[in-house]
């Protein structure tokens, strides 16, 4: 056991309970907040794993943008202060596929890696990412742009209720009287 | 460095996520479990950059940077669905969303 052993195990099982917390938790703004706790252990696994530039974009965008949105979403539907009650469903099935899958995964890793022990490679800067991202992966790259920018009118779409109803409307020339007159 | 350690991790973390997404009632709760899930993979495809000498060096490390925005983008339109769903409903229980519903209700209008 290196240090880097005895690092991951700590950042692993900090994860792993951060993560039950997560769906376990009956409170649902500390169900977010657990999130950042496992999220930011996921970030020094990363470190660990010499995955510089991973790391850092993990705490930029999980920490800093998916958890914020997760929480303005509980925030804007509902946020009840204290334990809540009707968070889960008998919950038997989802047990026994979450504990199959997970510990079957898990069987099956330390079936295939043992004990075994493997020299840590050059660390991943974002000069080497970058090289690889834009001489190896150009094309995955700039579809994920296009993907990006298709979930961002999607989003926008789905979040403005009047681009749907001046559709379903049989006159869109009353329709569009109606929305000036709202407004 | 022993790779079992994070695959460990990894799997134990995709077992919750999957237990939570199916557990779940509340939208936003199953979308903090898919986080969990894609996470795992992403700790997945670090570690794997470590262990395997693949022909293109850091090839893990760009896919598990694929898959952030990848859950970015997933986390943005899946938010958007569940505010929508509360709007009309006003309530985001997974198990109160109307699936086959639409179809009458656009003929009946």
């Amino acid at each position: 056991m290196t240090g880097a052993d005895v690092l991951l195990l700590a950042l692993g099982a900090v994860a792993v309970g951060a993560g039950a917390l997560v769906v376990g938790t009956r409170h649902l703004v500390r169900a977010g907040l657990w999130l950042v706790v496992c999220l930011g252990a996921l970030a020094g696994d990363y470190l660990v794993l010499t995955a510089e530039l991973v790391a850092w974009v993990q705490v930029l965008i999980y920490v800093g943008a998916v958890v914020v949105l997760l929480l303005f979403a509980v925030m804007l539907t509902r946020a009840p202060i204290g334990p809540s009650d009707d968070l889960d469903r008998p919950g038997w099935p989802a047990a026994l596929v979450g504990a199959g899958s997970g510990l079957g995964l898990a069987v099956l890793l330390v079936d295939a890696f043992r004990w075994s022990r493997v020299e840590l490679p050059a660390a991943g800067t974002a000069e080497r990412l970058g090289e690889q991202v834009f001489r190896s992966w150009v094309l995955p790259f700039e579809v994920l742009s296009v993907l990006l920018l298709a979930a961002l009118v999607g989003a926008i779409v789905l979040s403005r209720p009047d681009i749907g109803r001046l559709t379903e409307r049989t006159e869109p020339a009353a329709a569009a009287g109606d929305e000036g007159g709202r407004r | 460095m022993r790779p079992v350690i994070p695959y460990v991790t990894a799997a134990l973390l995709f077992g919750l996520g999957g237990y939570g997404v199916l557990r779940r009632r509340n939208a936003v709760l199953v979308l903090m479990a898919v986080e969990l899930m894609l996470n795992a993979v992403n700790l997945v495809l670090v570690t794997a950059d470590t262990t395997v000498r693949a022909v293109l060096p850091h090839s893990g490390q760009v896919f598990a940077l694929f898959v952030i925005v990848l859950a970015a983008a997933e986390i943005g339109v899946g938010l958007a669905i569940v505010l929508q769903l509360y709007r009309l409903r006003a309530s985001v229980t997974v198990d109160d969303v109307p699936l086959a519903e639409r179809s009458s209700e656009g003929a009946a209008r």
